[in-house]
C-alpha cells in the first residue's frame, strides 16, 4: 500500500526542514520525502497549499477509561483526537480505578488496540490510588508500557513522597508530570484570585499556589537529579522559575494549553461553567509570559488538557461544576487563529511544540517526518475558516469555551501508521 | 414624566451591577410609596392579585424570606415558600429540574437564595419566571443593597456625596458587593475596611472605592457606617485570632464611633454578632437604623415586585 501526499509545505522540526515537497508512504512508513516524487501510489492526495507535519502529539489527555465512560472513552476520545489532527495522545491515570498497576496499563493498551483510531500512550500514577502516600509499582508499569507518571488532578503535598518518587524514577529515566497547585492555598477556589474573583464573590485559586508548587518540584528534581515535567503551566512567575532552572541545567520541561495562552480570568462569568478549569484562567500578563516561554524554549509543549465531562455534570451552579473541558478538537484551530495568524508565533514553532518537542519530553518514537519514520502525519489547511460547533464534536464532552468561535486553520487529514483515519473533519471507519 | 418611560417589567433582579442609577432611583421612589401601605391598618392592595410568587431558599434565612413573603402578600400575590430541607432537593434533584418544576406550575416570580454564586443568574437562563436574587453565595444581595440605600436616603435626604464606611467581613459578604455597586452608582464615597484576612485580596483594584486595613481610617468623618456580619459559618478558622481580639481591634464601639460624624447612621444587615463586631450600645443607640432597615426591607421588596411584575402601573 503506497500513499503519496503531493505538493504540500512539509515541515519537519526534527531536521528544521520546511519546503514544498512530496511525501511517499509505504506500508505504514515514510519512505521518501522530496520534490517531484513520481512513484506510482495506490492513493494520491493533492495537498498543494496545505501543510504536511508530523502527526500531532498531545501529552495531556483525559480519556476517562476505565470508570467514567459517560464523560469519554477510548473510541470517542481518539476520534476527537484524529479530528483535531492528533496521531498520538497520552492519557492520564486519574480514572476509576486509578491506573496504578501493570495489569491496568496492559488492559488499557489492549483497549487502545481495539477501540482507538490513534496511538494512545498510557501515563501511570506516581502513587497508589494517586493518594500521594505510597509509591505505585512504577517499574512494573514501565515494563507494561507506561510512558510517564503523574498524579495529575492534584498536587502531592508530601515532599518526602515526591522526592522518593523522583529518586526511584531516576533509575528508569522516566518523567513525572506534576499538577502544580499547592492544595492548602487552593482550598475551595474555583477561579484565579484577582480583581474579578473579588467582585464576583467566587473563591480564588491564587497564582502563588502554582508558583510555590513549581518551585518545590524544580528544587526537588534538581536535588535528585531527576526529571520533572510541569503540567499546564499558567503563571508568569512559574514560567520564570522553569526558565531559571533550565539555565542551571535542571532536567525540567513544561507544557501549556491554548486556553491559558489565549484566555484570561476576565472570561469567567457566573453562568458559564466552561471557563472553570484547573489551574484557572489567569491574567493577561500570565498569557504573555507563557507566549514568551514558548518562544525562548522554556515551555516545550502545547497540550490540550482535554478534560471532558458529561453535559449534566457541567450544566449546573458554577461552584459545583467539575473543572475542565474537551480541547482536542479546538487546540490546533486556536493556536493557528490566535497565535499564527495574529503573528505571535510562526508555524514551524507551533508544529514543533505540538509534535517533535512533546515526543522528546516523554521519549516517544514519534513527532518526526524522517524517511523510515512511522507514517503518523497530519495535513493542515492553515487558511480554512470554520466555526466551533459542539454538535459536530466527536468527544462526549461538552461546554467548551471556544464554542461559537470563528477559527482559521484546521487539520484536514490525519494519518496513523500509514492509514488515513480522518479526512476533511470526518473520521473514516 | 421622565421616569415613566423607564420600566423594570420582566427584569431579573440578580445584582446591582445590572442596574442603572435611574433604575435604582425608580426602585427607591416606588419603595417610598410602598412604605405608606405598610403603615396602613389594613395592609393589602390588589396590585399583584392573581400573581404567584415562589420563594426558593437553599440557605437559612429569617428576615429576608419573611420580608419577601410579606411584601408579596401585602400586594395581594399568592406566595409559596420552598426550603431546601423540606423538598425534593434533599433527594438530589438538580437546580435545573427544581426550577422546571416550579415554572411548570405557572409561577410569575421566583425569589431565590442559594449558597452558590451565580445560582440566580443560572436560574434566569433556565426558566422564564422573573428571578429575584435573595442572596447567592458571596456574590450579590441586591434587595439588601437597595434597602440600605433607601434607609440612608430616608435619614439623610440624599445619597450623593455621602461618605460610607463598610466594615468587617467583606470577603464572605454578598451585601458588601451589592453595596459597592449600588452606593457608587448613587454617587456615594465608598470606604471599605477590615482585617486584611477578611478583605478580598484584589478588591483595591476596583475603581471608585477606597480599601483600608484599619477601620478607624474608614470611619473617620463618615456619614454612614455599615457593619457586616462576620460569617463564622463560612470560615474554616484562622482568619483572625479570636473574637475577643477582633472586638478590641476591629469592632465598632462607642470610642471608634466618635471618629465619625455626630449624626452618623449605623447599618447592619443582620443577624448581628453583638458584643464583638458591634457593641450593644452602638447597635441600639440613637444613630442606629438597624431595626428600621427591616421594615424598609419589606417596602423595597414590594417596590421590586411591583416594578418587575407590573412595570409599576397601579392596578
Amino acid at each position: 500500500m503506497k500513499i503519496l501526499l503531493k505538493g504540500g509545505r512539509v515541515i519537519n522540526p526534527a531536521t528544521n526542514f520546511d519546503e514544498t515537497a512530496d511525501v511517499l508512504v509505504e506500508d505504514g512508513r515514510i519512505v521518501k520525502i522530496g520534490a517531484g516524487i513520481e512513484d506510482k501510489a495506490d492513493e494520491v492526495y493533492n495537498v498543494a497549499g496545505k501543510v504536511v507535519t508530523p502527526g500531532l502529539i498531545d501529552l495531556h489527555v483525559h480519556l476517562r477509561e476505565p470508570g467514567q465512560e459517560a464523560k469519554e472513552d477510548f473510541a470517542s476520545g481518539s476520534k476527537a483526537a484524529a479530528a483535531g489532527g492528533f496521531t498520538t495522545i497520552c492519557t492520564m491515570p486519574n480514572t476509576k480505578p486509578v491506573v496504578d498497576s501493570a495489569a491496568l496499563v496492559r488492559s488499557l493498551k489492549m483497549r487502545a488496540q481495539e477501540a482507538a483510531c490513534v496511538n494512545v500512550e498510557i501515563i501511570g500514577a506516581v502513587t497508589k490510588g494517586q493518594e500521594g502516600k505510597e509509591l505505585a509499582e512504577v517499574g512494573d508499569m514501565i515494563e507494561a508500557g507506561a510512558v510517564a507518571f503523574s498524579d495529575d488532578g492534584h498536587f502531592d503535598a508530601n515532599a518526602k513522597v515526591m522526592l522518593n518518587a523522583f529518586d526511584y524514577l531516576h533509575t528508569f529515566d522516566k518523567v513525572i508530570i506534576n499538577h502544580e497547585e499547592e492544595p492548602t492555598l487552593v482550598d475551595e477556589g474555583v477561579m484565579n484570585e484577582g480583581h474579578r474573583s473579588a467582585m464576583l464573590g467566587l473563591k480564588g485559586r491564587p497564582s502563588v499556589a502554582e508558583d510555590i508548587a513549581v518551585a518545590r518540584d524544580v528544587l526537588l528534581a534538581e536535588y535528585a537529579g531527576a526529571r520533572v515535567h510541569v503540567a499546564h503551566i499558567s503563571t508568569a512567575r512559574s514560567v520564570d522559575i522553569v526558565r531559571q532552572a533550565k539555565k542551571r541545567g535542571v532536567k525540567v520541561t513544561a507544557e501549556a494549553t491554548p486556553q491559558h495562552l489565549t484566555m484570561t480570568e476576565e472570561c469567567v462569568n457566573l453562568f458559564d461553567t466552561s471557563t472553570k478549569i484547573n489551574p484557572p484562567l489567569r491574567a493577561a500578563k500570565d498569557c504573555e509570559a507563557i507566549l514568551e516561554g514558548l518562544k525562548d524554549g522554556t515551555i516545550d509543549a502545547i497540550v490540550t488538557d482535554h478534560s471532558p465531562h458529561a453535559q449534566e455534570e457541567k450544566d449546573r451552579e458554577y461552584i459545583y461544576a467539575p473543572s475542565g473541558f474537551p480541547g482536542l478538537e479546538t487546540s490546533l484551530g486556536i493556536m493557528l487563529t490566535d497565535l499564527y495568524h495574529e503573528q505571535k508565533l510562526d508555524l514551524p514553532l507551533i508544529i514543533s511544540k505540538m509534535s517533535y518537542e512533546p515526543a522528546k519530553v516523554f521519549g516517544l518514537e514519534a513527532g518526526k517526518l524522517n524517511e523510515g519514520s512511522q507514517a503518523d502525519i497530519t495535513v493542515i489547511d492553515p487558511e480554512l475558516e470554520w466555526t466551533v460547533d459542539e454538535k459536530e464534536f466527536y468527544t462526549k464532552g461538552s461546554h467548551s469555551p471556544f464554542v461559537g468561535r470563528k477559527l482559521k486553520g484546521k487539520a484536514v487529514l490525519t494519518m496513523v501508521k500509514g492509514k488515513v483515519v480522518m479526512q476533511d473533519g470526518k473520521i473514516l471507519d | 414624566m421622565e421616569k415613566n418611560k423607564l420600566s423594570l417589567r420582566g427584569k431579573n433582579v440578580l445584582g446591582l451591577e445590572d442596574f442603572s442609577p435611574e433604575e435604582i432611583r425608580l426602585v427607591l421612589d416606588t419603595a417610598k410609596e410602598m412604605k405608606n401601605i405598610i403603615h396602613r391598618d389594613i395592609k393589602k392592595v390588589p396590585t399583584l392579585r392573581g400573581k404567584s410568587i415562589v420563594t426558593l431558599f437553599y440557605e437559612p434565612s429569617t428576615r429576608t424570606r419573611t420580608s419577601f413573603e410579606l411584601a408579596g402578600k401585602y400586594l395581594g400575590a399568592d406566595v409559596v415558600n420552598i426550603t431546601a430541607g423540606s423538598s425534593s432537593i434533599v433527594k438530589g434533584e438538580s437546580l435545573r429540574d427544581t426550577l422546571y418544576t416550579i415554572e411548570a406550575m405557572g409561577v410569575d416570580a421566583i425569589v431565590m437564595r442559594h449558597k452558590a454564586e451565580g445560582a440566580a443568574e443560572y436560574a434566569s437562563r433556565v426558566v422564564s419566571p422573573v428571578i429575584l436574587n435573595a442572596g447567592d453565595g458571596a456574590h450579590a444581595h441586591p434587595s439588601q443593597g437597595l434597602l440600605n440605600l433607601f434607609t440612608i436616603e430616608e435619614h439623610k435626604g440624599h445619597l450623593e456625596g455621602l461618605k460610607v464606611a463598610i466594615i468587617g467581613d467583606v470577603l464572605h459578604s454578598r451585601v458588601a458587593r451589592s453595596d459597592i455597586y449600588g452606593m457608587r452608582k448613587m454617587g456615594m464615597e465608598v470606604h471599605i475596611a477590615g482585617p486584611k484576612t477578611l478583605l478580598p485580596r484584589f478588591l483595591y483594584e476596583e475603581p471608585g472605592i477606597v480599601v483600608h486595613e484599619r477601620i478607624e481610617d474608614a470611619i473617620a468623618n463618615a456619614d454612614v457606617i455599615e457593619v457586616l456580619r462576620i460569617q463564622l459559618e463560612r470560615m474554616k478558622g484562622g482568619l483572625f485570632p479570636t473574637t475577643r481580639e477582633y472586638a478590641r481591634i476591629f469592632g465598632l464601639n462607642d470610642t471608634r464611633l466618635k471618629l465619625a460624624k455626630d449624626d452618623v447612621l449605623i447599618l447592619h444587615p443582620g443577624p448581628m454578632n453583638k458584643g464583638w463586631e458591634i457593641s450593644p450600645f452602638t447597635a441600639y443607640g440613637k444613630n442606629s437604623a438597624i431595626q428600621e432597615e427591616v421594615q424598609n426591607g419589606v417596602a423595597v421588596r414590594m417596590a421590586l415586585f411591583t416594578l418587575v411584575l407590573t412595570g409599576g402601573k397601579q392596578a
